[in-house]
């Protein structure tokens, strides 16, 4: 009795083993398949990234020369630089985030902060997603609409409000899903030694989640540095040199896009090197971006 | 039934009358009448949800931060029912003092943790301020550990040392009550034995309350000790008396390990 249950024993685990050993080679091949998948989808992702990058290097760094940063958009087929367009870009873009990131953070704070389930709340994250996806032309349009249709002239001024008002969604979004990973127990032990409440915030909670807001706003920075719509209705362009933020003014996206369209040689050259410039501005915010939370 | 409940034979810090506390429509004080000596270390232990954690969030009106909690009852200290108050709560906890059970340092330096609670109620020079904080981490047990490095973060010190950090931060401000809420229960056995030291050390200066689910270290620290199970304060007492003599059963169970 007890030597055939030990055989049946036997003889079940060897033909287990099989049973195991055909499993595992089906199992081993559908692994291998599904990798090849994988491989292939990010061989194809990655290889479209590459000779984009590729070509952006290859023709931006032809052209880049001292004269692209100290001389103006030329005319067609006359030397010149894009000196007006990076000093507009730069005026309009650190401007921009100048008025979105205290509201966006503000905002954020409160929503973070203050009014965690109320139906403002509530109302303010539904608008402030749609905001965050909308299409920047329709910010473009509306800036165009409300600023320049009733003062009657593209200025700077419009194309800072319409940058902003992309900037301010997203760091709304970013603060306060910041805040809410700080945990409650730092909050606890705040409050715990008496603390006001704006003080647990600004001295405790936003510096916990310091890295991960300022992460928010350089992502924010990049995503305006590159954005064209919005400032092709509102700053518009311009020939030359301007720091008057009551007339249009150049920007490196809208230049790129009436000299790459152009037929002129020159033009095409300088586009190129623009978007060679946009590209290491927006690849180095990003970078700066990672080092920032890897601190953390 | 002639028991001791609820009034050591001592000076109370704290009187608390017919406290009930509800989580939403969750019934989790059913009214209890604890009085907390003064100058004395009291225990509370019972099991996870016994009520002992949330009775402590009362005393500094912690619970408050999270609306669908409510109180109900008295506790007074120094004369005045803590609940129903004018004074601003900010004030009462500077006067009853916390430590949780995660150690939290602030996100800035060691230093600064320290002169942060300070700097809310007192305005002082930058000398007065030094003097504090040393003050404050040799009471803590952590100048030593520390005094070179008070620009680092916080954070960068053990656990062990950050719980002491907490405490330094706690009693920086001069408390008159420090309410520890299972202070050790994330600390190594020798920061544990550090703590306790300093909560022992503790108790010649403040009225000390503490939350623990370690009933040795109730034994070895505290003079008072009260058992809890489901919101009812079952017995409390002179610690020796509890654990050698308790005079409930469910007291005796529980300390010995016979419960449920």
């Amino acid at each position: 009795m007890n030597m055939s249950t030990t055989s049946q024993q036997l003889i079940s685990a060897a033909e287990l083993q099989k049973v195991r050993q055909s499993r595992y080679n089906s199992r081993k091949r559908l692994n291998q398949i599904a990798l090849t998948l994988s491989l292939i989808a990010m061989v194809f992702g990655v290889f479209w990234l590459v000779w984009i990058l590729w070509e952006t290097v290859r023709l931006g760094l032809g052209g880049m020369s001292v004269a692209l940063f100290t001389q103006m958009t030329p005319p067609p087929n006359e030397i010149g630089g894009i000196s007006n367009a990076i000093f507009g870009s730069f005026v309009m873009v650190m401007l921009a985030t100048f008025v979105g990131t205290p509201i966006g953070i503000m905002a954020g704070v409160y929503l973070a902060e203050y009014d965690t389930h109320g139906w403002l709340a509530s109302a303010t994250r539904f608008v402030n997603d749609i905001l965050l996806s909308a299409p920047s032309i329709v910010i473009g349009l509306f800036v165009y609409t409300v600023v320049v249709a009733q003062f009657k002239s593209f200025s700077a001024y419009a194309g800072i409000l319409a940058l902003a008002l992309i900037v301010i969604p997203v760091v709304i979004r970013t603060t306060e899903n910041m805040l809410t990973l700080v945990p409650s127990s730092l909050r606890e032990a705040a409050y715990a030694l008496g603390t006001p409440k704006w003080k647990v915030i600004i001295m405790v909670t936003l510096r916990a989640a310091r890295a991960g807001v300022i992460t928010g706003v350089l992502l924010a920075v990049a995503r305006i540095a590159g954005e064209t719509a919005p400032l092709l209705f509102t700053a518009l362009n311009n020939q030359f040199w301007n720091a008057d933020l009551s007339k249009p003014m150049a920007s490196l996206p809208v230049t790129i896009f009436k000299f790459a369209m152009s037929p002129y040689e020159n033009w095409q050259h300088l586009a190129w090197a623009g978007v060679f410039l946009i590209t290491v501005a927006v690849l180095g915010l990003n970078i700066l971006a990672r080092v920032l939370t890897r601190q953390k | 039934m002639p028991l001791q409940k609820n009034a050591p034979p001592v000076a109370s810090k704290i009187t608390v009358r017919d406290l009930n506390f509800y989580y939403g429509k969750f019934h989790a004080l059913k009214g209890i009448n604890p009085d907390i000596p003064e100058n004395k270390v009291t225990a509370f232990i019972g099991p996870s949800g016994c009520g002992k954690s949330t009775l402590l969030r009362t005393f500094n009106r912690m619970f408050e931060l999270y609306p669908e909690q409510r109180a109900e009852g008295q506790i007074v200290l120094d004369g005045e029912n803590l609940l129903t108050s004018k004074q601003d709560v900010a004030l009462i906890r500077a006067k009853v003092g916390m430590v949780f059970q995660k150690p939290t340092p602030f996100p800035m330096s060691i230093y600064d943790n320290i002169a942060f609670g300070v700097k809310l109620f007192e305005s002082l020079n930058a000398t007065d301020m030094d003097d504090r904080v040393e003050w404050a981490l040799r009471k803590a047990a952590l100048w030593n550990e520390v005094k070179d490095k008070l620009g680092q973060s916080g954070s960068g010190l053990s656990g062990g040392q950050q719980q002491r950090l907490c405490i330094a931060r706690g009693i920086a401000i001069k408390p008159e009550v420090l309410l520890l809420d299972e202070p050790c229960s994330a600390l190594d056995p020798i920061s544990t034995a550090k703590v306790e030291e300093l909560i022992a050390e503790l108790k010649n200066d403040y009225t000390v309350v503490i939350v623990t689910h370690n009933m040795q270290q109730a034994a070895r620290c505290s003079d008072y000790t009260a058992y809890m199970y489901l919101g009812d304060l079952v017995e409390f007492g002179e610690t020796e008396q509890m654990f050698f003599k308790p005079q409930r059963k469910e007291t005796e169970d529980y300390i010995t390990g016979r419960f449920g």
